[in-house]
Order: C-alpha cells, then sequence, then structure tokens
C-alpha cells in the first residue's frame, strides 16, 4: 500500500545537504529581518505553529502515521506550563520545562494505546483520545474550563531576560524553534530515521528484518509529541493565555493541514504551511466564519491536486531536497 | 415510584430513556459509517456535517415551504444522499487507489466547508424546529415520565436499522454489495455495474445520517456545530464495535448510548467521557473491535 | 482671449488656503478610536452584538466630536466567546490600530482576560456585557469601568424577590463559565441569607443545545426553584425544554436569573411569561428611552435594545466627554479617573456615578414578563413591580475585596 508521503529519495546526497542548508540559511535570514518588518506577534505565533506542524510531520511525514489528535499534545502542554508560570510562581524556563515534559508523558500513554492500530484507525484513535482530553479539560478545575488559564506576565527568562519586551520574547522563541528543527533534522538523518523511513515504505519487510517497528514507532510517536508540547509551552507564554482552543479538534486538524499545504515529509514544508496559514486567518479574520470555509476548500484541493504542498512541489520542479 | 441503589426510579428510567436516545443516534450514525467503510474503505468524517444538513434541510423545508416533518423525513434523506452522491462520483472517485488516509483528509475538509457555510448564516446558534403535533405531550407511566416523541425516535431507529441490517445480510441486492466489497473485479466480471454501486452505497450511507438528521430537529436545537460535536463519539462507537460488521455498529450503538445514561445517573462528571474510557479499554484488550474482523 | 490668470489664482489660492486649514484642523483634531469587541455569530449575539455597536454610533453621533476638536472612528470584531480570541484581538488591536478603548465583551471569561491585556496596555475597557462581580471585586482594574449590571445585582434583584416569594428551595443550571459560577456564588448568599436552601446544582456546557438530561436531574431534586444561571440561547433552551418534560406542570418553577428582552422576544410571551427579571434599562421605560430606541432600530429593525447595547451608548458617551475634558486618550488610566471625577448623566440611565472600584452607579428595576394578553403592542413586554434605588442595587465597596479601594 502505498504510503502517504513517499516522497522518491533524490540519490544524490550531496545536492540534498547544499539545498537543505542553502534554504535553511534563507530561513533564518528571513527571521532575522522579520520583527522589523512584520508584526513580531504574528511572527512568533507562526513559528509556534510552525513547530508544532513540524512535530506532527514527524509522524506522518517519515512513520507514516496520520495523527489527527496532536492537539492533545500541544493543548495540554499549554495548560500545564500556564498552570506552573501562575499557580506554581514558576520562572518561564521551568514552566515551559514542566508543559513539555506533560505532552512527553501524555505522549507515552497514548502512543501505547494507538500504536496498536494503524492507517485509518489509528487516526481515529487519537482523535478520539484528544476528543477525550478535550471533554476533560473542559470540566476539569486546572483548566479554568471555559475561562483558560491567564498569566499576568511573561516572566523573566534564567531571571535575567524579560520576555515581556517584544524583541527578547522573539530571539528565545526564534532560537528555540530553531534548535528544535535542528534536532528534528539530526533525528531524520540518524539511522533511527532510516529505520522509520523503512517502516513507513513496508513495515512487514522490517519485520522480517528483525526491527522491533512497535517500539520505534512508539519512540517516534513520544518524540513528535513532546515537540509538538513543546510548541504548545511556548505558545502559552507567547499569549500568556492557556485555553480550551488549544485541544480542540479543530487544532488538530489545522496542523495537518499546515503540514498538507507546505508539504508532507520535507523538512520546510511544515514551516511554510505554518507562515501560510497563520498568515491567511490574519488577513480573513474580519471575515468571520468563511475562515472555515477556506481551510475546508484548501484541504480538498490540496488531497486532489496538490499532494505534495508547496514545498514538496517547489523541490520537484527543481529536482532538489528540502 | 420506587428506588434502585438509592436512585429514584424517575430519574434511572429518564436518563436511561436519555440514553437510548442518544444511542439511537450514535447506532444510526454509525451505521452509515459502516456502510460505507464496508464498501469504499474510507472513513466519512463528513457524516456529522451531512446529519446536519438533514436537519437544517428539515428546518429551511418547514419555514421557507411549509413542508412538515412527516414529509420532511422522506425528502431529506433523498436530497442529503444525492449531496453524498455528487460528492462520491465527483471527488472521492478521484482517489480511488490512493492511500485511504487521503479519503479521510478529503471528507475532512468537506466537513469544514459545509459547517463554515452554514455558521456563516446562521452563526453558533441553535434554530428551533418544532415538533410535530401528532408526536408532542407524552404519557406519565408511573415511574417516569415518557415524552411522546422521543419514543418514537427509539421505535423508528429500531426499524431503520434492522431494515438495513436485513436488506445488506439477507437479501440478493445486500449480497451483491458484499461481494464487491470481498472482490470488485470479479462482481464487475459477472457484469454487475460496480462504480455505481459504490456510488449509490455512498449515497445510501450518507441519506442515513440526513435521516438521523430530520429526527434530531424537533429535540435537539438545529446549529451548525451539532454534527461536528456527535461525529467524534460515533468514531469511538465504531472502533468500539469494529468496522466489519453492520449488527456490530448497531448493537454497540444502542449500547453506548445506554451506558452513559447509566453513568449520568451514578457518576455525571465522567458521563461525556465514558465511551472514550471504554474505546481504550477495548484497544488494550482486543484491537479489533468487539464485533471486528480485523483489518 | 483675456487670460483668466487672475481669477485663476485667486481659486487656486482659495482652494490651497482652504486645504491648510482643514490639513491644520485635523492636525489639531484628537484622534479616538473605539474598539466593540462582541458576540457577532453564537449564544449572546442577538443581546449584543451588531446592536451594540449601532448603540455605540449614536453615541458618538450624539457627542458630535467635530464640536469638541475630535475625531472618533468605531471598529468592532468577533471574539466568538473564546478567551485568547478576545484577548488577541484585543492586543492587536492596542499595537497595531491604536484602538484606545474597548467597548461591550459578553462573556465574563473573555472580558477576565481583555482587562488584563488593557491593564498591560494602559488603555480603557468599558464592560457592558459582561456580568462577573469580580471585575470591581478581586480582579478590580484602574484601567477598567463595569457598566449596566453585574451578577450581585442580579442576585440581589431577582434573587432575593423569589425567595421572599416563598421559592426557598433552589436547583442550579449552571453554565459551566466564569459568568455562571459566580452568578450562582451571588445568588446562594442571597438565598442563604434569606433563610432558603440550595439542594443541588449541576454545571453545563456554554452554548449546551440538549438540557434533556439536567432538566431531569433538576426536577429529581424536588427543589420549588430551578435557578437558570445562564443567558442568551442558554436561557432560552433551558425553558424552552422544560416545557417537554413537564416541568411546571410538576409544580417546579423556573427563575431567569439573567433575561434580556432580546430573550424573551425569542422565546414568546407565551412561554416567558410570568418571568421574573432584573434589569437597569427598558426601552419602553419613559420618553428619553422611547425616543433612542426609534433611533436604534433605524439599524437593527424589528428588534429591541437591551440594557447591555443601551450600556454600550452610555459608557461611551461618557468616555467621549472624559477625553474632551482631558484634551487627549492616550493615558487610560488617567481617562478612568476623570470619568470616576464626572457624574454621569444620559438619556438612558439618568444620573449616576463611577465609583473608586470602577463599579458604574444607577438604578435596578424588578420586572415581570407579561401574558400575551396583556401586551398591546410589539416589545410591550415587561411590567414594572419595583424600582431598587441606586445606592442598594449594587454590591457596598466594603465588601468587594478590590486592591484599587484602600481597606
Amino acid at each position: 500500500m502505498a504510503s502517504l508521503a513517499s516522497v522518491p529519495e533524490v540519490d544524490r546526497q550531496h545536492e540534498g545537504v547544499r539545498s537543505e542548508a542553502l534554504a535553511a540559511v534563507i530561513l533564518v535570514a528571513f527571521l532575522a529581518a522579520a520583527p522589523f518588518m512584520l508584526y513580531p506577534v504574528f511572527v512568533m505565533k507562526a513559528l509556534c505553529f510552525a513547530l508544532f506542524a513540524c512535530a506532527f510531520n514527524l509522524l506522518i511525514g517519515y512513520v507514516g502515521l496520520l495523527s489527527f489528535g496532536h492537539a492533545l499534545f500541544f493543548g495540554w502542554a499549554s495548560y500545564l506550563t500556564a498552570y506552573a508560570a501562575q499557580s506554581w510562581a514558576m520562572p518561564p524556563g521551568i514552566a515551559i520545562i514542566i508543559g513539555t515534559a506533560t505532552a512527553a508523558a501524555l505522549g507515552i500513554v497514548a502512543g501505547l494505546v494507538a500504536i496498536r492500530r494503524q492507517g485509518i484507525y489509528f487516526a481515529m484513535i487519537t482523535l478520539a483520545l484528544a476528543q477525550m482530553m478535550y471533554l476533560v479539560a473542559l470540566r476539569a478545575k486546572l483548566t479554568g474550563g471555559e475561562d483558560g488559564i491567564q498569566l499576568p506576565s511573561r516572566g523573566r527568562l534564567f531571571g535575567v531576560f524579560d520576555l515581556n519586551n517584544e524583541l527578547t520574547m522573539y530571539a528565545f522563541v526564534a532560537i528555540v524553534v530553531l534548535a528544535a528543527l535542528l534536532l528534528i533534522y539530526r533525528i531524520i538523518n540518524s539511522p533511527f530515521g532510516e529505520v522509520l523511513k523503512a517502516i513507513r515504505e513496508n513495515e512487514l519487510r522490517c519485520v522480517s528484518l528483525g526491527y522491533r517497528t512497535e517500539r520505534y514507532k512508539l519512540v517516534a510517536f513520544v518524540l513528535s509529541a513532546t515537540l509538538a508540547g513543546l510548541a504548545g509551552s511556548l505558545k502559552a507564554i507567547l499569549f500568556q493565555l492557556a485555553s480550551l482552543t488549544d485541544v480542540h479538534w479543530t487544532m488538530s486538524g489545522e496542523v495537518v493541514l499546515m503540514t498538507l499545504v507546505g508539504g508532507l515529509g520535507t523538512i520546510f514544508g511544515p514551516v511554510v504551511g505554518a507562515f501560510f496559514i497563520v498568515a491567511m486567518e490574519n488577513y480573513l479574520a474580519p471575515f468571520g466564519q468563511w475562515v472555515l470555509v477556506i481551510q475546508g476548500i484548501i484541504f480538498v484541493a490540496c488531497v486532489l491536486t496538490f499532494r505534495r504542498g508547496i514545498v514538496g512541489e517547489l523541490a520537484h520542479w527543481l529536482r532538489v531536497k528540502l | 415510584m420506587f428506588e434502585i441503589f438509592g436512585i429514584p426510579s424517575q430519574a434511572l428510567f429518564g436518563q436511561l430513556l436519555l440514553g437510548l436516545i442518544n444511542g439511537s443516534f450514535y447506532a444510526l450514525l454509525s451505521l452509515g459509517l459502516a456502510v460505507i467503510f464496508g464498501m469504499l474503505n474510507i472513513i466519512n468524517f463528513t457524516h456529522g456535517a451531512q446529519y446536519m444538513m438533514g436537519a437544517f434541510l428539515a428546518y429551511l423545508l418547514l419555514h421557507y415551504l411549509g413542508i412538515g416533518y412527516w414529509a420532511a423525513l422522506v425528502v431529506v434523506p433523498i436530497l442529503v444522499g444525492a449531496t453524498g452522491i455528487v460528492i462520491e462520483r465527483f471527488l472521492l472517485q478521484r482517489l480511488r487507489g490512493l492511500d485511504h488516509l487521503y479519503g479521510l483528509l478529503l471528507t475532512f475538509g468537506l466537513a469544514l466547508i459545509i459547517e463554515g457555510v452554514f455558521r456563516n448564516y446562521y452563526g453558533a446558534n441553535g434554530q428551533a424546529y418544532e415538533m410535530p403535533d401528532a408526536l408532542t405531550g407524552g404519557h406519565n407511566l408511573g415511574f417516569m415520565f415518557l415524552p411522546n416523541y422521543r419514543a418514537w425516535v427509539i421505535v423508528f431507529s429500531l426499524v431503520v436499522c434492522f431494515g438495513t441490517w436485513f436488506a445488506i445480510e439477507q437479501t440478493r441486492l445486500g449480497s451483491y454489495l458484499r461481494a464487491a466489497t470481498e472482490n470488485p473485479t470479479l462482481v464487475r466480471a459477472f457484469g454487475i455495474n460496480v462504480p455505481r454501486m459504490v456510488t449509490l452505497t455512498y449515497g445510501f450511507g450518507v441519506g442515513l445520517a440526513g435521516l438521523a438528521g430530520v429526527m434530531a430537529a424537533p429535540i435537539y436545537n438545529v446549529s451548525p456545530q451539532m454534527g461536528s460535536d456527535i461525529i467524534i463519539v460515533v468514531f469511538a462507537v465504531v472502533v468500539i464495535g469494529g468496522m466489519g460488521s453492520i449488527m456490530g455498529a448497531i448493537l454497540t450503538g444502542f449500547a453506548l448510548g445506554i451506558v452513559e445514561g447509566l453513568t449520568k445517573v451514578f457518576f455525571p462528571e465522567a458521563s461525556s467521557t465514558v465511551i472514550f474510557a471504554i474505546m481504550i479499554v477495548v484497544l488494550l484488550a482486543r484491537p479489533t473491535g468487539l464485533f471486528g474482523r480485523g483489518i | 482671449m483675456r487670460r483668466p490668470t487672475g481669477a485663476l489664482a485667486a481659486g487656486l489660492t482659495m482652494t490651497v488656503a482652504v486645504f491648510l486649514s482643514a490639513a491644520a484642523a485635523r492636525a489639531d483634531d484628537i484622534q479616538v478610536k473605539l474598539g466593540v469587541l462582541t458576540d457577532m455569530s453564537s449564544l449572546y449575539a442577538d443581546d449584543t452584538g451588531p446592536g451594540s455597536v449601532a448603540a455605540a454610533k449614536l453615541a458618538v453621533q450624539d457627542f458630535n466630536p467635530a464640536a469638541h476638536g475630535m475625531k472618533v472612528d468605531i471598529i468592532s470584531a468577533d471574539h466568538q466567546n473564546k478567551p485568547d480570541i478576545g484577548a488577541n484581538i484585543a492586543r492587536q488591536w492596542f499595537d497595531t490600530q491604536n484602538v484606545d478603548a474597548i467597548l461591550d465583551v459578553p462573556n465574563s471569561g473573555v472580558a477576565l482576560a481583555v482587562s488584563e491585556v488593557v491593564r498591560e496596555k494602559n488603555k480603557v475597557f468599558l464592560v457592558s456585557g459582561a456580568a462577573i462581580s469580580d471585575l470591581t471585586g478581586p480582579k478590580c482594574s484602574p484601567n477598567t469601568i463595569h457598566w449596566t449590571y453585574d451578577t450581585w445585582m442580579l442576585a440581589n434583584g431577582t434573587g432575593k424577590a423569589v425567595v421572599k416569594t416563598g421559592g426557598d428551595t433552589w436547583f442550579f443550571i449552571t453554565a459551566d463559565y466564569a459568568f455562571g459560577h459566580a452568578l450562582e456564588r451571588d445568588t446562594t448568599a442571597v438565598i442563604q441569607a434569606n433563610g432558603g436552601k440550595v439542594l443541588g446544582s449541576v454545571s453545563v456546557p456554554l452554548n449546551n443545545q440538549d438540557f434533556s438530561s439536567f432538566l431531569l436531574q433538576a426536577q429529581q431534586s424536588k427543589a420549588k426553584i430551578i435557578g437558570l444561571a445562564n443567558a442568551g440561547g442558554d436561557t432560552i433552551n433551558s425553558i424552552k425544554q422544560g416545557a417537554e418534560f413537564g416541568i411546571t406542570a410538576g409544580g417546579q418553577h423556573f427563575a431567569g436569573l439573567l433575561v434580556f428582552i432580546g430573550d424573551v422576544e425569542a422565546m414568546g410571551l407565551k412561554v416567558a411569561q410570568g418571568l421574573v427579571l432584573t434589569e437597569t434599562f427598558y426601552w419602553d421605560m419613559n420618553d428619553a428611552t422611547r425616543a433612542w430606541t426609534k433611533r436604534w432600530q433605524v439599524d437593527r429593525p424589528g428588534k429591541f435594545p437591551t440594557m447591555n447595547q443601551a450600556g454600550v451608548y452610555s459608557a461611551t458617551l461618557h468616555y467621549l466627554k472624559a477625553v474632551a475634558a482631558l484634551k487627549s486618550a492616550n493615558d487610560g488610566k488617567a481617562v478612568v479617573d476623570e470619568m470616576k471625577k464626572m457624574p454621569t448623566d444620559d438619556p438612558l440611565f439618568g444620573k449616576g456615578i463611577v465609583r473608586a472600584d470602577g463599579r458604574k452607579i444607577h438604578p435596578a428595576y424588578l420586572f415581570q414578563v407579561k401574558s400575551p394578553a396583556e401586551s398591546k403592542y410589539p416589545g410591550d413586554d415587561y411590567i414594572l413591580k419595583a424600582t431598587i434605588p441606586a445606592d442598594e442595587a449594587f454590591r457596598p465597596m466594603k465588601d468587594d475585596h478590590c486592591p484599587l479601594v484602600t481597606n
């Protein structure tokens, strides 16, 4: 069964590294200039979602598992970060670590349940698990339900950097997200990553070669969940608010959309997709509910005719790896 | 009035009745999903939105054309089923041969479009749909108060569910359907138009969703998000029941509705999540679902 | 041919002079931007929403900015009852659109979130739509004024009246967010202070469509009064579905703790008759309110203004007067202090004041919904049962626990 994101591997390793390195340089240059050209909060929001989408892409693009419930990790990490910062008066660095650790723990539990099935079942199970935790968030005292958790201030990072200053916060977010992207890149291009790609192409053959594929899938799942949690934690500090929107199934759908639009199974696809979708929502905000319709149209269009996504098409056209 | 486990019978049977009604909707919707999945191997995420369309069409027919509930019960499923046929013929068919997950993504996108369009015109508010006169009121049975309309919902759902099961499992047309699921090429060789059967099956499954929508209109407010709220629960129902069997979908739907109702009596805080908790347990113990044949 | 250079030159000079003076005037004009942040699409849309925007526009019209050397713009947005959307819109409005004051904000959860953003950016927040009494209590802010009403006022109006007429056992159906919990809390205090008992309560998600299982629980409790600590679409659904289960036939009564005229119109008098409610504005009170309603209905034909929408008008007018007195809108806290110094006066609420804790004070009215037979014309929905004077209608400052009020 052809897997979802079989981007044909271009058998030119050096050229692959060259094109990816060039793209990385362009990205860093853009991010360095961005806060002076655009509204910094917008860029930071896009960066958080870029990380979220990259984490999601790790699972679908490189293992072939479509998780429809990634908001679970994103949202609950954001809740725990906000809760730690507010009720336990933790500094932002510690709060983010707590949030990310929560996502990792949830990833282990959810992974153990969900990895048992594949394909469509896996998608539905992740969706159902996320919905269950949404309903828990709705009622739990910890999350503040409909009202969410609000932070009066972003706090001081390491006791030194005042994150309420937009540029300082921007530098922090950009560095963390770039570091995480680098981590993902290293994971994908490691021996572990090669096994994941092999599982995506033909799991049975992998098993016959002696690999414990269940273990590999679980580790990938937990990694994906943890990085999604990191994105959620950053977002909680950025907006000083954790709310039900972050755990709702529409959030899970949005990250799928971003990755699909950007390009499944590419390194930079999710980043481009995230910026595109966040910009689109910003631009269309005055038009209220049309955002939902347009998101749906983009989904349908992408699935029917634009399966490689923006970066995927670009990579295909230029015959490089991105 | 008597008491069971310290709960007054009025409360217990009242919640059980509500649970049975929820179960009727779960059964109808998971039946539609099972039929579609059986034929097309596609998870129809649009199912919730099509259920919502059914309810809205009933509302619009009443308010703009004066067409009442009884006529809507017949007309609406046909209309909604027709939209399903259009979707299958022009969109889903292009995904034949691709990974099934693309079908999920496409139907998800369609669900967003449909819900977004209705939200634009109706906001997130519910519209009221009057109950048909013949079914208003209720009977006081002594141990509980039974509203007539809700009793009708249960009876009619049972009829539709078992009617569908009978048609698929016991008739010749049903046997063609089941054969085409297992080996479409061979069935085509017998001269049966398989693509058309697939299209019509999708339309039928979607029509079931529309029918459920009409039935829901008088008791649940007609609102654009009514579909997305219920569809994820129905997914859990379907995972628990296992997607292979029609009877499995029906039984699981009703059973889980009852379980939910009982939970509301004894442990109300858990009532919204109990179905998902059961799903986790079933997945750990029997991954293919209670009635599933394994995939 | 004579070249009309003379006339041309004179004409050009005059035109230039006019432009220069107009530009000069514009440069001197104080620019004020108001943002109406409200619910445009969900359960509170009819009671606030576009009607609030219409009310704000009327206030700007009546204030006549040109006469004060000011220029006033109004923008609006839909917060969809989500605190994150509301807070983000507020933040973006302040950062990128130079908004000076935010108006309305129904939904107490969103209001609490927005209040923090307003405080951080030192702008002004005039809450007309949200009810949570904490906005002048533990969550009070030097940048926020709570207009129109709050949960304490509702509890002491409707709650007290219902208990005094024999409704001494209660069961609450509560909207599960800040507003519902605050309303339940404040009303419980009133019930207990007047010798009543609360037999139980159930929390319901916001914008819930099916109340049947909660109504069953209320029925099971055998409480005389089913207190609806919810509003807008939720209240309408609770009451309508209650009829289906024979609630009132069984001897229990609904107490609508927050009911707007928009809800009464949506339910119809047949369903809503007899409901007791507390509001601070009724369109048919006197000639001034009737005249204003006629002007408002130009934008909203067939509808009747609620107290929230009237509150947006009153708050906007008073704000603009304060800005005119200070000749600047930049320092939010200063404008709010000025608004507290000046007494208020408008055709809708009459004379009133803004207290040190940010609470706007005016009288409250206890109404009862008319039966279809008693209603003579569209919108003739209420009978005035009692007037609660301004100094009794709202919580005394000493009970606030507001950090702004030193003691």
